[in-house]
């Protein structure tokens, strides 16, 4: 225990130094150059703009945030389906893979547009479904590989014991597949956030945070803006742990 | 401390063998060419409550031999019967316990959580089951270790644990395929004289794969000498070192041992010397 | 899993790479067929719950049918005289965001792998930076597009003058420059323990045994990195033209032909699949280049 301590320091302490630096440096930079609020506002600003607009970005965090929730539960759910169909049936499984595959590479905010004319401009529903759809496609290849990593002696095992396939599902397929399913919710959490906010960028209702920081920018306030942006950051924050803790809570074992 | 005697085949002292291997082999199919004959016209029988080793060199077909009699795979020709049943049905009434060179415990249950896995798969009641791991866990001497999980255990330790776990339902027929391969010499002794004293309660029959000489030998009542390319048993030797029970750790400095060593190391390098006396050969069918 | 048998195989004449295609080919078509079906079956209004449309309206304006679509790739852009077709300007559109997001992942790529080298030869600055890049990959940076419109405006060095492309291109390089870093400083700490004391065995320095042993071993890590981050370019880019209002790009042509959703129902879906032609160009390049470094992956396992 006396040898973790000194590298505790190190991990935890290195990196707190390093950005308290880079935000003084930061502070020193745009007071001492006089750089203008619209490239680069102060750090302190933004913190002051911040604290007094708490409840307009408060509203904001909830928009976005309830979005990228409603994004998350949805595609991982499908994602989570679709896996276990994948990993039952061969033929899904191979007109799934490059259909993905080709999901996973394209820009899947570019469908806001026509998704807020099929669900109405008014409607949250556009967002939440970009969300969904960034979200599927993690959750779905890390399931469909915990499901494969079944070890051939667990398999043999199973066979020797002569139970049904459901059984063995139950009893190893399932819990062999959890982590994997847990990593894939952590990337999607991160992402779900990601794409609710973009997603605003391209049209829909005027609340959330992009809309906020796009308004924000336009009239010029720009460290209300940055204020704005910190409050994603925050939000992005909230979601990540959401998930670390929600898989600390269920794998009830370290690793 | 007692172990119940085998319960689920009241014909086992009597006539039945526990497996009557007849003329089987086993050929893997390649995509173009020849397969490999990993086994050709092997036949074997192994009797209620004897311990038998099958011992030869890599790619002799042993770990494809007791894959077959645990009808984890299918013979190309021949047939395979285990207590007067086809393997296949042998399997579904769970008259065997098998044991695999990697433990294969699973890592997200406890010990008691894996020696109880099989009980809990074919219905047994949590309080039967308790018992039955209490009483499995005292076995192999790992009481103080039933809340542990795999990764916090040694290799020995979960060979252990692998063991108690296929003596479970108390079957009459033990498969193991090479559980102490992955040990060192020291853990491997002492294993070997554990499952001695285990054999000697259960009284269960025994397939064993292994790869060390001195190891078939001390185990065995009788040692399946295997040859390569295609699969054969060469020869089998009749090791007559006595009762499990009689089989203690002086028996490895024994002379009769030492002499049972020679005959299958002969036996696997394939030549006989000529100054030995011939030793007892076994035949292939009683 | 049924295996084909030779003769079977024979008479359907399959190998494994055309089978994926075919499959692939299947896989668009039963979407394309889900669409129909579902304009077909489906209520006018869409599936409403309370106040909240879970399936969207099956209108031909709200939903064309894919035919609609296709066919309006060959019509004049608008009803100017000197427009040219769908088509044309959405291939151009993509041409320009492409060659933005280009400039984008090989500046992310270039100061990713920078920034990986040096995290792998000094601990400190690996302790210092990669709490904060791994955090960064959790928070939505890309909420500043907007902001970085006014950035450039200032800048002119001589002949030099910041020009609007470069901040979507700053924007794309921004989000390219993260997995690449993390992906290649996990390859460089890859190589087995056993390969690096042989090096050491050998008396080498650290520069070559980065050249010879790091950089070989981390290509499975680095692959992998290099095609998000070409996604991300493309994203980044998209999201940053529309934010800055840069002409040119697909990222405009998306929103701008949004708008004439109400008259023109097919022309918003141009651009979208101009966009996902992108994005799989972008991803296409980054597996050619793992094709040439194939020699490299010997003993990868499967992702």
């Amino acid at each position: 225990m006396r040898d973790a301590q000194p590298r505790l320091l190190q991990t935890v302490l290195a990196p707190i130094l390093f950005g308290a630096a880079v935000i003084l440096l930061w502070q020193g930079l745009v007071t001492g150059f006089a750089i203008k609020a619209f490239i680069l506002p102060a750090p302190f600003s933004i913190g002051s703009e911040f604290a007094s607009n708490l409840q307009n970005v408060a509203d904001g965090m909830l928009v976005t945030g309830g979005n990228a929730l409603v994004g998350l539960l949805l595609g991982a759910f499908v994602g989570i389906l679709l896996a276990i169909v994948s990993s039952l049936v061969r033929v899904f499984d191979q007109m799934a893979v490059p259909v993905v595959g080709a999901l996973s590479v394209v820009p899947i905010v570019a469908l806001a547009p026509v998704l807020y004319t099929m669900f109405g401009a008014g409607a949250e529903t556009a967002r939440q479904l970009v969300a969904a759809l960034a979200v599927f496609v993690p959750v779905y290849f890390n399931t469909l590989k915990g499901l494969r990593q079944v070890s051939p002696v667990h398999r043999d095992l199973m066979r020797s014991y002569a139970v049904s396939s459901w059984q063995a599902t139950r009893a190893v397929t399932l819990p062999t597949a959890l982590p994997f399913v847990f990593t894939g919710l952590r990337i999607a959490s991160s992402l779900a956030v990601i794409s609710a906010l973009i997603a605003e960028y391209f049209g829909g209702p005027v609340g959330g945070l992009g809309k906020s920081i796009t308004s924000a920018a336009a009239s010029s306030n720009y460290g209300l803006a940055w204020a704005y942006v910190l409050g994603s950051i925050i939000l992005g924050l909230v979601f990540f742990c959401a998930a670390l803790g929600v898989e600390k809570l269920i794998s009830r074992r370290p690793g | 401390m007692s172990i119940t005697a085998p319960t689920n085949n009241p014909d086992a002292r009597t006539t039945t063998s526990a497996v009557t291997v007849d003329g089987v082999s086993r050929v893997f199919a390649a995509r173009k060419g020849d397969g490999v004959t990993a086994l050709d016209s092997v036949s074997l029988t192994v009797a209620p409550g004897e311990f038998v080793s099958l011992i030869g060199p890599s790619g002799c077909g042993k770990s494809t031999l007791l894959r077959l009699i645990a009808d984890l795979d299918m013979p190309t020709s021949g047939s395979i019967e285990v207590f007067g049943k086809p393997a296949r049905q042998a399997r579904i009434d769970q008259d065997y316990g098998i044991a695999f060179q990697q433990a294969g415990l699973l890592p997200w249950r406890t010990v008691a959580g894996n020696i109880e896995l099989p009980l809990e798969l074919h219905g047994l009641g949590k309080v039967a089951r308790r018992a039955r791991v209490a009483e499995l866990i005292e076995l192999v001497g790992l009481s103080d270790f039933a809340r542990h999980y795999p990764d916090q255990l040694s290799g020995g330790m979960q060979q252990r644990v692998a063991i108690a776990r296929s003596l479970a339902e108390s079957p009459s027929l033990l498969l193991m395929d090479e559980p102490f391969g992955a040990l060192d010499e020291m853990t491997r002794e002492r294993m070997q004289n554990e499952l001695v004293r285990i054999c000697a309660e259960t009284k269960a029959a025994v397939v064993f794969v292994t790869h060390s000489i001195p190891e078939a030998v001390f185990l065995s009542d009788r040692v399946v000498v295997m040859s390569p390319r295609p699969g054969r048993i060469r020869s089998i030797v009749d090791v007559g070192l006595g009762d499990m029970s009689n089989r203690g750790e002086d028996l490895r400095e024994d002379e009769n041992f030492f002499r049972g060593l020679s005959q299958v190391r002969d036996l696997l390098h394939g030549d006989e010397s000529a100054g030995r006396p011939p030793g007892a050969r076994g035949v292939e069918t009683r | 899993m049924t295996q084909l048998s030779p003769a079977h195989r024979a008479r359907f004449g399959l190998s494994a790479r055309w089978r994926g295609t075919i499959f692939g080919v299947l896989g668009v078509v039963t979407i394309a067929l889900i669409w129909e079906l579902y304009k077909f079956l489906g209520p006018a209004d869409g599936v409403i719950i309370g106040t909240l449309t879970v399936l969207p309206r099956t209108s031909d304006l709200a939903m064309p049918h894919l035919a609609t679509m296709l066919a309006r790739l060959f019509e004049p852009v608008t009803g100017a005289a000197i427009a040219v077709p769908l088509w044309q300007a959405v291939a151009e559109a993509s041409l320009f965001t492409l060659g933005i997001a280009s400039v984008g992942w090989l500046v992310g790529v270039t100061v990713g792998m920078i920034l990986a080298l040096l995290m792998q030869r000094f601990r400190l600055v690996e302790s210092m930076i990669l709490p904060w890049i791994i955090l960064s990959q959790t928070v939505p940076l890309i909420a500043i597009a907007p902001l970085v419109r006014r950035w450039g405006a200032q800048i002119n060095i001589g002949e030099f003058s910041w020009e609007s492309w470069m901040s979507v291109a700053l924007i794309a390089s921004y989000l390219a420059f993260f997995p690449v870093s993390i992906g290649a400083l996990r390859g460089l700490g890859a190589p087995d323990a056993n390969h690096v004391d042989l090096m050491r065995c050998y008396s080498v320095g650290w520069w070559k045994t980065l050249w010879r042993l790091r950089l070989p071993a981390s290509v499975s890590y680095l692959l992998p990195a290099l095609r998000l981050a070409a996604v991300s370019a493309v994203i980044g880019s998209v999201v940053a033209e529309v934010s800055i209002g840069l002409r040119g790009g697909i990222g405009r042509l998306i929103v701008e032909y949004a708008g004439s959703s109400g008259g023109d129902p097919g022309k918003p879906w141009a651009p979208i699949f101009g966009s996902i032609l992108v994005g799989l160009v972008a991803a296409g390049f980054v597996g050619l280049i793992g094709l040439f470094l194939r020699r490299f992956r010997r003993g990868e396992s499967p992702a």
